[in-house]
């Protein structure tokens, strides 16, 4: 019987064959944190041991709240800074034209490598997985744990199978098809389980599409989400790597699973999550003609310089109707955006480009709604009251239709705009 | 342990936002601060009145998204006795043990009550009274028993490293 990904990423670990459902330590490769480091720090010192077991293993990038909305925000930055510097620990990105979204700087700099256990207190650490990394969420108290004792307990999860085939058609993207899987495969579907990414048409997609696939596992209730760490992704680690004694692991052709889906990628439509859940899926026609009150073109899930360039692809020429929030996901992606003109293009049709970081994804700042409004958003969780008052609306969906929307004012077939 | 409280009955996917939203995760750092705003966006009843020793049953899935532990701390600041659900989204069912918050897994129990119900839990016996029935569940597996025995994560691992 043939080992999934997660039971050769996890076994290759601890150094012995490991198989679903047994419950094993492990030692991570690298710990990410955010802007919570600050309180994980303050419960890391209640613990009562005084240095990180390994201060090179901690991966620190500032995103929810930059630069800091409040003085409880800055108190969190402050707190972050000083503790990392307590502790002599180099990987620190601060508010400086260095950083971005977590998700996005993680990989960027090369801490995300193929076969490598991350752990990182934020759900959306399952990003990693498209570089062939096993990484997955947790809560703080774990993360001070994990600092302090260099270890974590894991039950070894069962796995899920996605296969894709073929390519999509003009005006669908790897968002589409994401959220169609979480239609069909619910927000509890995956739930404790390993979600792996087979075939030529998960092969055939960029860095930034898997990425933006991965993103969504948790949404699933996955432990971890992955892709092959194929040619495309040993390509992009090249020079980054932050660490050696990675290496490229996949499931066996024989692997176990528990569930197995199966897509064609040119049936796939536009589509959204309409509100309050993930898995709300409905396609572009469904919902055409709904009234918005605010686009937004960013985060972890859809921020990256491809992501971008179709929103500009849709917006070139044409004026917004409503207010239009564009975050590109780091530093970097913004000045390459603004190099090659993209940025440029995108204010000249009336769009607001604020500086990289989670903006008003989690309903802290940047482009918070009202009670009654909606939004057409390119992010992740369209949780009531996420962005902000509980009587307002999200509807998830692709760089594409969400600008194909900002020129409509309502929810609108990106098709039809190119 | 015995604990005896009354019902707040939610259905499924009950999402960590709703819990605890996100707007309040880097302003509110005090715990108890925190229990103020429990289930503020879910049930604006339960964030007024809500007692301690109340128990939460809820559906599928309870506490899918976020990683926010302050949604299992809102909680147990609130001085909730335990959680009944169908299923628990991962990161939340391993912060709430985290917290030292007692969480029950029970297909059962939610299609039985009523909100303001009076609901028994044993954990020494792994029963459930409610409605004049008793339903019976698992015991945690070992390594999470010593968790909760402990009192949650901190004080487990600082009892484990010899600085209890």
């Amino acid at each position: 019987m043939g080992k999934t990904f997660a039971e050769k990423a996890l076994g290759r670990s601890i150094g012995r064959q490991v198989c679903a459902n047994e419950v094993v330590t492990v030692e991570p490769d690298f710990c990410m944190s955010h802007d919570n480091t600050g309180p994980i720090s303050r419960t890391f010192k209640k613990i009562g041991v005084k240095k990180v077991w390994k201060p090179e293993r901690l991966v620190v990038i500032l995103d929810h709240g930059v630069p800091a909305p409040s003085s409880d925000h800055a108190v969190n930055h402050k707190e972050a800074r000083e503790f990392m510097r307590e502790q002599g620990a180099p990987h620190f990105y601060d508010v400086m034209s260095g950083g971005g979204v977590c998700h996005q700087k993680f990989p960027e700099e090369g801490f995300a490598l193929p076969g490598l256990i991350v752990i990182g207190s934020d759900s959306h650490t399952c990003t990693y997985g498209a570089f062939g990394t096993f990484a997955t969420g947790i809560g703080r108290s774990e993360m001070a744990a994990a600092w302090a004792t260099g270890q974590i307990w894991f039950k070894v999860p069962e796995s899920v199978k996605i296969t894709a085939t073929g390519r999509f058609r003009r005006g669908v993207s790897a968002k589409d098809f994401i959220l169609k899987v979480m239609g069909d495969v619910k927000s509890d579907g995956a739930d404790y389980m390993s979600v792996e990414f087979h075939g030529d048409g998960i092969t055939n997609m960029s860095i930034a599409e898997r990425m933006t696939l991965c993103n969504l596992g948790i949404e699933m209730g996955a432990k971890n989400a992955v892709c092959p760490p194929d040619d495309r992704v040993l390509e992009f680690i090249k020079g980054r790597e932050k660490a050696t004694g990675w290496e490229p692991l996949w499931a066996d052709a024989d692997a176990v699973y528990a569930k197995q889906f199966t897509y064609d990628l040119g049936d796939i439509v536009p589509g959204v999550a309409k509100p309050h859940t993930v898995d709300n899926y409905a396609t572009i026609d469904e919902v055409k003609g709904t009234k918005i009150d605010q686009a937004f073109i960013g985060t972890c899930t859809n921020g990256r310089l491809e992501d971008l360039h179709a929103a500009a692809e849709i917006l070139k020429g044409r004026k917004i109707a409503v207010r239009t929030v564009v975050i590109p996901a780091s530093w970097n992606i913004y000045r390459e955006a603004m190099h090659d003109g993209t940025i440029d293009s995108l204010l000249e049709s009336g769009c607001i480009v604020c500086n990289s970081g989670c903006g008003p994804c989690l309903g802290a700042h940047m482009g918070t709604l009202a009670p009654g409004e909606a939004c057409i958003s390119t992010a992740n969780r369209n949780f009531k009251g996420r962005m902000g008052d509980k009587d307002s609306f999200i509807y998830l969906a692709s760089p594409y239709a969400v600008a194909a929307s900002a020129i409509r004012g309502e929810i609108a077939d990106p098709r039809e705009a190119l | 342990m015995k604990i005896k409280g009354r019902v707040w009955k939610y259905g499924d996917d009950v999402n960590t936002d709703v819990i605890f939203a996100g707007k309040y995760t880097y302003t509110i750092k005090d715990r108890a601060e925190m229990a103020k705003y429990a289930l503020e966006d879910l049930d604006p009843e339960f964030t007024k009145s809500a007692k301690p020793g109340d128990i939460i049953v809820g559906g599928k899935n309870w506490g899918c998204g976020s990683s926010r532990e302050q949604a299992a701390i809102c909680l147990k600041e609130r001085g909730v006795g335990a959680i009944i659900a169908k299923s628990f989204a991962r990161i939340h069912y391993r912060n709430c043990l985290n917290e030292g918050l007692p969480i029950i897994i029970s297909s059962e129990v939610q299609d039985l009550v009523k909100s303001g119900d009076e609901l028994e839990i044993d954990f020494e016996s792994g029963t459930i009274t409610v409605a004049g029935r008793n339903i019976k569940f698992p015991p945690y597996p070992e390594f999470v028993q010593g968790l909760v025995n402990d009192g949650g994560l901190i004080p487990h691992v600082k009892k484990s490293l010899g600085l209890a």
